[in-house]
């Protein structure tokens, strides 16, 4: 036996609404945040300046993660080398000591595993923080929605956001300047 | 006194060329990339695509070949045991290098003009990583006892020496190509969903949503995007200058005349960037007019590019100019005679001469503006900067291997057979990954030249 889409139970997820331009959808971000909204987001084709701001979001501390990679790799790097040269397999070579004194030609393999660690830490801490791989999201249910990877700015407000109200949310995208507005569910 | 004029007309003179020119708008942005991805490949494509696969099949025998029977078969042997192999490790390694400069330094320095190229770039740039390590992976003799490379403890009890530019070597390009992917990587994430969200349900739009990892181009989501874009163009900045001048010092450390010079690390990068741009050009002019990119790669681009191609040119010429005047000034015998026989004596003088002229000499052409402008012009140089890039790390290796402090260790080289096909079987590689690329890619990143038109900015208003 088949399922119908209508038998399935479904849960309002949250609505979407589409603006036409940068300026609007800018405009509009900034309405949400005044409107007291806070599950809410602005997908766009791609980072609109200043838009941060626009929402009251902060810097992002990735950065912060990526210095502790960093010097997860400088260290690595170090012990790697003092390790098995000073320590394991000790040869003097090319007229350079084999103690701590070495330092000067450790630099470049310390360097290189610096950037190493830090890129590794940048795409998984990345992921991490913006919530990917995932393989569905209700947000692909709706028809609206994917025009934000081509030309349109698509505003989204989860219903678990406290000020969400099913028509009241909808009349409130309308008046920010919305031209379309969708109401997107989720299957349970 | 003289009329008033406006501010916009006082302004006009030092106004923008735009980037991307026809007035063009998103949706005509998406549709262009796109279109390269989702329609049949024009017959062009064929006549690369499949040559490339061709080739890459000859380097596959000959390197088989060359496994079964012994590095005996290339042409090297004392003195000359670098020849042909890590001559094309240089030269695939410097193409390399365009791809994270265009990247990661014209990111920093704000050089909007970069989001039309870097995507491709980075491929070649990728591509060229790969046919580059196929060299010294091989050269080491015994494919198999690759692994001692990497510092992992062995039965044997013995470890690398860490003191040596040659593992240096290793851990520069290993990172580079690792970098360099992981960048491409996340450059690419918001077009495969836009590549994702056109598709029809199916394997390809399954395909395209696994490697777009579900982007949803949040704000949320671009924040912490940009902010890890910005660290990592941050951190290929000097990567990109390490890894050319690790490589150099594979030469400047030794006591080898012609090898043993301080200049090599930043001669060397300058070239590599020169060569690189050559490439990314000598790409990039036939894809903009197969594929009808003129709008995004623009006049401007190319200008831009062949710019950067006779500053670093130079930056070369200047180089090769003080190599000679440290050897006669250095008053150091062997050096002195080393540089007389690379250009005035030797058996090789007709390289080092044709490594001038296409190098130093070829690109002064840049300085004139309506060569910069002229196609045909602009192809002909960046040949010529590819070969004489070549001819270059062919001069420093074989050359200087040739004549060495004993007249009784002198010799001579030539590539055998196996050398030519693998260094042609190469290029073939590099082509049929390229146009693979091509095939399945965008070749141009599309958020970002949508992210440099004016109306992207939130402040834009359209005059009414």
């Amino acid at each position: 036996m088949s399922v119908t889409t209508e038998d399935k139970v479904k849960r309002t997820w949250g609505y979407v609404a589409e603006f036409d331009t940068a300026a609007s959808v800018y405009e509009a971000a900034k309405a949400m945040k005044e409107g007291g909204y806070r599950r809410w987001d602005v997908h766009s084709p791609f980072p609109i300046h200043g838009m941060d701001g626009a929402m009251g979001l902060g810097p992002s501390f990735l950065s912060r993660i990526v210095f502790c990679g960093g010097l997860a790799g400088s260290l690595t790097a170090l012990l790697l080398q003092f390790g098995t040269q000073v320590g394991l397999y000790p040869t003097i070579v090319q007229g350079k000591p084999d103690n701590l004194f070495t330092i000067p030609a450790f630099f470049p393999v310390t360097f290189e595993l610096t950037i190493l660690f830090s890129a590794f830490t940048i795409l998984f801490s990345l992921l991490v923080i913006i919530r990917l791989p995932r393989l569905h999201h209700p947000l692909f249910e709706s028809k609206l929605f994917t025009g934000f990877s081509d030309d349109k700015f698509i505003l989204s407000v989860e219903a678990r956001d406290p000020k969400f109200a099913r028509e009241g949310t909808r009349e409130f995208l309308q008046s920010i300047g919305a031209k379309q507005v969708e109401l997107v569910e989720e299957e349970l | 006194m003289s009329t008033p004029t406006t501010v916009e007309q006082d302004l006009r003179g030092v106004a923008r060329e735009p980037l991307v020119l026809s007035g063009r708008d998103y949706k005509w942005i998406t549709n262009r990339i796109c279109g390269v991805v989702e329609n049949k490949q024009p017959f062009v494509w064929w006549l690369v695509a499949v040559p490339g696969a061709l080739l890459s099949l000859v380097l596959l025998f000959t390197l088989v070949y060359l496994v079964s029977t012994g590095v005996g078969v290339w042409g090297l042997n004392q003195p000359i045991a670098w020849g042909w192999d890590i001559t094309n490790f240089v030269f695939w390694i410097g193409i390399g290098h365009a791809g994270t400069l265009i990247s990661a330094i014209l990111f920093l320095t704000r050089q909007k003009w970069r989001t039309s190229v870097n995507r491709a770039a980075e491929a070649m740039t990728l591509f060229a990583v790969v046919c580059a390590g196929i060299y010294p992976g091989f050269h080491v003799g015994r494919f198999w006892m690759v692994w001692f490379l990497a510092p992992v403890p062995n039965s044997n009890a013995i470890w690398q020496n860490f003191k040596s530019p040659l593992l240096w070597d290793v851990f520069a390009v290993s990172t580079y190509f690792t970098v360099s992917v992981i960048f491409w990587f996340i450059g690419l994430i918001p077009d495969l969903a836009t590549l994702r969200d056109r598709c029809k349900p199916g394997l390809k739009k399954a395909l395209y949503g696994i490697f777009s990892l579900g982007w949803r181009g949040g704000n949320r989501q671009w924040r912490h995007y940009e902010m890890g874009y910005l660290l990592l163009a941050a951190l290929s900045t000097p990567l990109v200058l390490s890894v050319h001048s690790v490589v150099s010092f594979d030469f400047a450390t030794s006591v080898v005349p012609g090898w043993h010079t301080t200049i090599f690390p930043p001669y060397f990068v300058a070239g590599a960037i020169f060569g690189g741009f050559a490439m990314v050009l000598t790409l990039m002019i036939p894809c903009r007019a197969i594929y009808g990119l003129h709008d995004m790669l623009t006049p401007k681009h190319i200008d831009n590019m062949t710019k950067i191609i006779v500053l670093t040119g130079t930056i070369v010429g200047y180089a090769y100019l003080m190599e000679l005047f440290i050897a006669f000034y250095g008053g150091n015998p062997f050096e002195v005679d080393a540089f007389h026989m690379r250009a005035v004596s030797g058996p090789y003088v007709w390289s080092y001469w044709a490594m001038m002229f296409c190098n130093v000499i070829a690109p002064q052409a840049f300085w004139i503006p309506w060569c910069r402008k002229n196609l045909v012009v602009v192809m002909c140089v960046c040949m010529c900067v590819n070969t004489g890039m070549w001819y270059e790390r062919f001069v420093i290796i074989a050359t200087t291997l040739a004549r060495d402090f004993l007249p009784g260790q002198w010799g001579y080289y030539e590539p055998t057979w196996v050398e030519i096909a693998m260094f042609v079987g190469s290029h073939g590689l590099f082509l049929f990954l390229f146009a693979l690329f091509i095939r399945f890619l965008p070749m141009i990143a599309i958020s970002e030249v949508k992210g440099v038109l004016p109306q992207s900015d939130p402040h834009h208003h359209p005059a009414h």
